[in-house]
């Protein structure tokens, strides 16, 4: 059973006289290497991390590369919906998506924690198997440390991801227009409530589970279709009105939102009501916010509601030129009010 | 219906909240003006109980939990928060309950809770001690800071310079007090209460009441919020109430005193008082001069009028409590209101 109650049939932890990580594992002897080839390789090996380089040399590519880095430091480790592996694959791959890639090479640098328990490790290298498997991206390179107990928690990611940019596409915030739509392939808050709900002594029995997800199955068909997208953003930390707040600062643009268009679940409305929490700036994982001319909207919603992940896809909102800098939401008893961007941390450690 | 200009103050930081958040006055008459009431209990904390609780949470012997929203309240000098950074063991709890566990397993230390809030919140917190006293849990006491709303209200009313004509009574209070304790006040002062709710349409119903009886020149108390609250209120919380707190004057921040303003333990209960138990007393502490909140709590001034709002004091460098608790004025407007 995995976390989420789920029968998924896994595979079993290759034999070793050590059932939690010691320091010895991080010091580049014998045991790194044991390490290595017992648990990592055998499960994300490919051409690049099979030759036993410390650096992964790649083919030449041509057009415009993109890069991008992430840690991840989750708290929870394991979660209802995935683990610190789902996030730190999938979020890279997000990442890469949001410039307008399509995502190709990771490195994975790990730094462990004295007294992980084997068994944990496993379950996180199988999670970024699966999840770089259904991405379709490789593991081309990584690094191991440990630190002695107390000095970390558990597990820290750090992740680099490279991707090849899509011939025509121009995506940047400063790109945002006065008469764009901003459209969400689903519900927001997923994540974060499922991360508070996994805490310790909150007893919130929401059922959420975190959204992680790679978008960059659904957005290649995207981008195969229509070029004119302004801008891609992933709405994690600070949730869907700190990133669009992000986006009328660069921009110089005002948004409007629509609140009865907002798709919330219900267990995250619940637990956001009980929590004193605003779905809006609560993180997101398997999201993507998408900006583009209105014209085109109708034709991408279509592409996106035809994979699993962006089945809930609509219009949330419109840019203006009234309100420069500002977000703003229609209310759902007909006011008007500011989205403000938030100050200081709702929740820490929410990736 | 409205034919001349009227002034309500809703109590609850909580629906202060909600009018700001869905632009409530948008939807009203110009002749209706709505102001803010000091029914944010982490806005009233006196700067010396924070201040106490930081002392405390210094000490090592003493893990200090409380709710969230009083973790970045300054006191006269900085908050728990800061406390938390230099080493103090500070956590953070829901519920009162939380802490009670929180003892249990840290039988070598002290565990404080801080508690804080209205009549809501008073109950469980007396639940708690309670519960420590049957399972004798002896490493458990509490800062107690809990206040109560009619006092408050009736000083409001009885300021010279009260311009409220009517109030919109604290619906969850209600929900535990039930609505008696209001009948002598609107007596007295011939004003409109209604016990109102947070919705959006909890609110805007609460003030139609209002004014309707604004306008009809009718005072009294009524009940707009009756899904959750009857007259007589909730007999086992309020007995549970009377048997571990007991009424008492005190400072309200800002305010200045307000008799019979909160509650202190009974005697068969003030062993788990922490104040008593480390030997603290508090003294009134000199406020930030610049921060104005004792004018937004009364209503006197909105946020907005004041030169320190969102210049000098933001929710990232708070000057005062009600800008840095969520049920503050000066947050909401912060939030919502700050670019009207």
């Amino acid at each position: 059973m995995n976390d989420s109650g789920e029968f998924a049939p896994q595979c079993p932890i290759p034999r070793s006289e050590y059932e939690h990580v010691v320091l010895a594992h991080g010091g580049g002897g014998r045991l790194t290497r044991q390490l290595v080839e017992k648990m990592i390789l055998p499960r994300l090996g490919n051409e690049f991390l099979d030759r036993d380089h410390d650096g992964a040399v790649l083919p030449p590519q041509e057009g415009e590369m993109a890069m991008t880095t992430d840690s991840f430091v989750v708290d929870p480790i394991f979660f209802p919906g995935g683990d610190i592996g789902d996030l730190a694959l999938n979020g890279t791959v997000n990442d890469l998506v949001s410039c307008g890639a399509e995502p190709m090479y990771i490195s994975l640098s790990l730094i462990l924690e004295e007294g992980l328990a084997m068994e944990d490790l496993w379950k996180i290298i199988l999670s970024i198997e699966r999840a770089s498997s259904t991405a379709g991206v490789m593991v081309v390179t990584g690094d191991t440390k440990v630190v002695e107990r107390g000095k970390g928690d558990r597990i820290f990611i750090n992740t680099t991801g490279i991707g090849s940019v899509v011939p025509g596409l121009r995506i940047s915030p400063r790109h945002c227009t006065p008469g764009d739509v901003v459209l969400i392939n689903g519900s927001i808050g997923d994540h974060g409530i499922a991360i508070l709900s996994a805490r310790d002594g909150l007893g919130l029995e929401a059922g959420v589970k975190s959204d992680t997800l790679a978008l960059n199955r659904m957005m290649s068909v995207v981008f195969r279709h229509r070029k004119e997208i302004h801008v891609l953003r992933d709405p994690t930390r600070g949730g869907v009105a700190g990133t669009l707040n992000e986006i009328c600062l660069a921009s110089g643009t005002g948004i409007l939102l629509d609140e009865n268009e907002l798709p919330v679940k219900d267990g995250v409305r619940g637990a956001c009501e009980l929590l004193g929490l605003d779905p809006l700036y609560v993180a997101n994982e398997g999201k993507m916010l998408v900006i583009l001319p209105e014209a085109h909207a109708e034709e991408v919603l279509s592409i996106m509601r035809d994979h699993e992940e962006g089945m809930e896809s609509r219009i949330i909102g419109r840019v203006t030129e009234d309100h420069p800098g500002m977000v703003r939401m229609h209310t759902a008893i007909g006011t008007t009010r500011i989205i403000d961007m938030i100050s200081g941390e709702q929740l820490p450690r929410i990736c | 219906m409205v034919t001349s200009e009227h002034t309500l103050m809703e109590i609850c930081g909580g629906q202060t909240h909600t009018i700001m958040r869905y632009s409530l006055q948008e939807l009203l008459p110009e002749e209706i003006t709505l102001i803010h009431g000091p029914g944010c209990p982490v806005c009233v904390t006196p700067a010396e109980n924070i201040d106490a609780a930081i002392t405390l949470a210094a000490d090592p012997r003493v893990i200090l939990v409380s709710f969230g929203d009083m973790l970045r309240v300054p006191g006269s000098r900085d908050d728990l928060l800061s406390a938390k950074a230099r080493g103090g063991d500070v956590r953070m709890v829901y519920s009162p309950m939380d802490a009670l566990e929180i003892a249990r397993k840290n039988p070598h230390k002290e565990t404080i809770f801080f508690g804080v809030g209205f009549e809501t919140t008073a109950p469980a917190v007396a639940l708690t001690i309670r519960q420590a006293h049957m399972r004798a849990i002896v490493n458990f006491s509490v800062l107690v800071s809990h206040v109560r709303v009619p006092p408050a209200m009736e000083f409001l009313l009885s300021s010279s310079t009260s311009r409220v004509e009517g109030f919109l009574a604290a619906g969850h209070v209600c929900t535990v007090m039930g609505t008696g304790e209001y009948l002598p006040i609107a007596e007295k002062y011939r004003v409109p209460i209604v016990v109102t709710g947070f919705e959006p349409v909890d609110i805007l119903m609460g003030i139609r009441e209002s004014i309707r009886m604004l306008e009809e020149e009718r005072h009294g108390v009524v009940n707009a919020y009756s899904r959750a609250v009857r007259p007589e209120g909730n007999p086992a919380a309020k007995q549970l109430l009377g048997e571990v707190f007991e009424v008492v004057d005190c400072r309200w921040r800002g305010i200045g005193w307000i008799p019979l303003g909160g509650f202190m333990l009974t005697e068969a209960y003030r062993d788990f008082d922490a104040m008593i138990r480390f030997g603290l007393h508090t003294e009134q502490s000199d406020e930030n001069i610049v921060c104005l909140a004792g004018e937004i709590l009364t209503g006197r001034m909105i946020p907005t009028e004041c030169p320190a709002f969102s210049v000098r004091c933001t929710p990232e460098k708070p000057l005062g409590a009600p800008m840095v608790s969520p049920e503050g004025a000066c947050a909401a407007y912060f939030r919502y209101g700050r670019h009207r």
